[in-house]
């Protein structure tokens, strides 16, 4: 990996934690009423968006998040100031138009598909998009990202029976997002297995695990993993053990917790490895921690939802996309 | 004639053919079996799933989200209740989304009783599903409604629930589908599998053309006096003879099928209050939240006025099961003698009269149409 990605990586790494603790705070300015995100996920989540094929319809990717996802949104270029929109639930809110909780993203033009607060069922509909892609050929896949706590429930055994049938298997990167808890209760507790990605083993699909508070060694195994998913239109299940920085969400508080830091460990190891300064890093966090202000005054400024457009978009009345 | 299976499938066939229908799925959908019901023998795009309800509700969603086409089917409503939130997010995917998304999907799933099918293949899930907003909801009760619905619910960009009765689905109606072949032996012999090895047949299909019934359109199958009565699916006949039984003792009933229960047909319901004064509701339903009880607050809410007896609904008992036993279904489910009984202690209710103290207190409760 070149420098100029690591120090890319670096930059988006530092966008994303800046955002979320943005976030966390606007629920305590009277600027939002609830958090949720994914404050230590990003050394996986960003390398993950650089390495989507974005665009719209099955040529490109789809991707079916969860609501920790914010730094992949935002490697895939989003303006971080839409997440503040949602934050704020008003009217310019580009994914919900202030109807959904923030970091649940819906963008047609690059194949974001409607991130719900029910954690398991995008592996459930992700099969659909994957079908699709299947029959088109091509390069275009599916990606579903999901937690430990969602891969308790059916629908990750729905996607991995659906991805595998004989003769029939889908182009679909299953990611699983382990950070060890479902909200407050410990996976260790409740599963008697570590790996859940091993669980497709016995469906003959490929599958790995990362540490996904390496950004570097993420960025490998995704790519990796894409490839081979690319290439064979087959399935690949990959497990990534990341952090939970901030709990669950805001109703557990949303304040820092001891957990392993990805962020600040690959800081720090930019800066030994002489490809990044300390004034470098701290420059990086100023920067987006002045923009975000300056963005968060623009929100301020914005109108929430007129109240008469309750029932716009209940049913759709136009043309068929 | 053709029977309500055979139109579903030629309208499947037509849509496949000239609507964009890109996949037909579901359990035994595909070849050999074609449905547990024969409503998807012979078909291009039809294809075998895992017996897995929240799967098919997903794979449909996500093949919708992804510009195809799906009909997905649920082989018996009684097995979608482990769906619920697949289907809810179906229907508010556009909605959450601001309209970012929709969801051009079709989930066709058999309804109600009559076929001796016990606690689980005997629901009815209308009042569920009318509660999930965003989707669409039609039910049939002929052949040729089923084909123009079908093909209307695939032409639609949103989710639509199709709701065939299964005891309706060997039925044959009274209007041909167009292009259909006019000898029923041969459209048997066209389209129908055959017994044994299905390994080397193919479908004849004949040239069936376009028709579409109006997703919120009731059809109005008897012009009446006495009452409005609204129904749909299975009693939907069963009205119609106890309208012609009723009819020899000089009532006469404004009998609708319904059709579309998302959206409704609001202004013919209330065109024929208003000449009828009196409403009925008969359905199959468990009768404690059911979906008559939205009509007839419906009805409340725009013609208040123009009742002159408290509206009534005939609906299911309120039991968590319908019996094995036929004494057992008939008890719990409203059967001819029940309906006929409904709509002649309606027709004959004293009228409310003016500036009077409330309306008459009528039974509402099956066991007292007896």
């Amino acid at each position: 990996m070149d420098t100029s990605l690591e120090l890319r990586i670096h930059a988006l790494m530092v966008g994303a934690r800046v955002l979320e603790e943005q976030l966390i705070a606007m629920t305590r300015s009277g600027d939002g009423y609830f958090w949720i995100g994914g404050p230590g996920e990003e050394a996986f989540n960003v390398p993950l968006g650089l390495l989507v094929h974005k665009g719209e319809g099955p040529a490109f990717d789809y991707l079916h998040l969860h609501y920790r996802s914010s730094a992949t949104l935002l490697a895939m270029g989003a303006a971080p100031i839409d997440t503040l929109r949602q934050m704020r639930s008003v009217a310019t809110d580009p994914y919900s138009g202030g109807r959904n909780f923030v970091n649940h993203y819906a963008r047609h033009d690059w194949n974001v598909v409607p991130v719900t607060p029910t954690i398991e069922v995008q592996y459930a509909q992700a099969i659909g998009t994957a079908h699709v892609q299947r029959r088109a050929g091509g390069e275009g896949i599916t990606i579903v990202n999901g937690g430990d706590a969602g891969a308790a429930e059916g629908d990750f055994a729905t996607s991995l029976v659906w991805s595998s049938r004989p003769g029939q298997e889908l182009p679909i990167l299953i990611v699983v997002a382990n950070n060890h808890y479902g909200i407050s209760t410990e996976q260790r507790t409740q599963w008697a297995m570590s790996d859940i990605a091993s669980r497709a083993e016995p469906f003959g699909i490929r599958h790995a695990r990362v540490d996904g508070c390496d950004p570097r060694a993420s960025y490998a195994a995704i790519a990796e993993a894409m490839a081979y998913v690319r290439a064979e239109r087959r399935p690949f299940c990959l497990q990534a053990d990341v952090s939970r920085l901030h709990g669950h969400s805001s109703s557990t508080g949303g304040g820092l917790v001891a957990e392993r830091d990805g962020l600040l460990e690959y800081e720090a190891a930019l800066i030994a490895e002489g490809k990044l300064t300390g004034e470098q890093a701290a420059a990086v966090w100023d920067e987006r921690r002045r923009a975000l202000k300056a963005d968060l005054e623009t929100v301020r400024g914005e109108p929430f939802p007129d109240p008469s457009t309750i029932h716009a978009h209940t049913f759709y009345e136009g043309e068929v996309r | 004639m053709a029977t309500m299976a055979q139109a579903i499938r030629l309208a499947l066939h037509y849509g496949e053919e000239n609507l964009g229908v890109t996949d037909v799925f579901g359990e035994d959908v595909g070849p050999p079996l074609g449905g547990v019901f024969t409503c998807t023998q012979g078909l291009r795009t039809a294809w075998n799933s895992p017996l897995d309800e929240r799967g098919i509700v997903g794979m449909a969603t996500g093949i919708a989200l992804a510009g195809g086409r799906p009909v997905a089917e649920i082989q018996f409503c009684d097995y979608m209740f482990n769906a619920i939130d697949l289907l809810k997010l179906a229907g508010n995917a556009s909605w959450g989304s601001n309209g970012a998304y929709h969801l051009p999907m079709v989930v066709m799933t058999p309804v109600g009783s009559g076929i001796h099918g016990s606690m689980y293949h005997s629901h009815s899930v209308e009042s569920v599903l009318t509660h999930i907003p965003g989707w669409k909801v039609v039910m049939p009760s002929t052949p040729l409604d089923a084909y123009g619905l079908m093909l209307a619910a695939i032409e639609d960009p949103n989710p639509v629930f199709f709701l065939p009765p299964k005891a309706l689905l060997r039925t044959k109606g009274e209007e041909p589908i167009p292009g259909e072949p006019e000898d029923a032996r041969e459209l048997h012999n066209r389209i129908d599998a055959p017994l044994g090895d299905r390994s080397q047949w193919k479908p004849d299909w004949p040239e069936v053309g376009r028709h579409l019934v109006p997703i919120g359109k009731a059809k109005r199958m008897r012009e009446g006096r006495n009452a409005t009565v609204l129904t749909y699916g299975r009693l939907a006949p069963v009205c119609l003879e106890a309208d012609k039984q009723l009819r020899a003792e000089g009532f006469s009933f404004d009998l609708f099928d319904l059709r579309s229960l998302v959206p409704l047909d609001w202004d013919a319901i209330v065109a024929s209050v208003s000449r009828t004064h009196r409403l009925l509701v008969v359905n199959e339903d468990t009768e404690v939240t059911n979906f008559g009880e939205h009509l007839i607050r419906g009805v409340i809410d725009r013609a208040f006025g123009e009742l002159e007896a408290a509206p009534v609904l005939c609906a299911g008992a309120d039991v968590p099961g319908i019996g094995m036993a036929w004494s057992l279904e008939a008890a719990s489910v409203p059967q001819l003698p029940n309906v006929i009984a409904a709509m002649r202690a309606l027709a004959v209710a004293p009228a409310r009269e003016a500036g009077g103290r409330g309306f008459l207190e009528l039974p509402t409760r099956l066991a007292r149409y007896r």
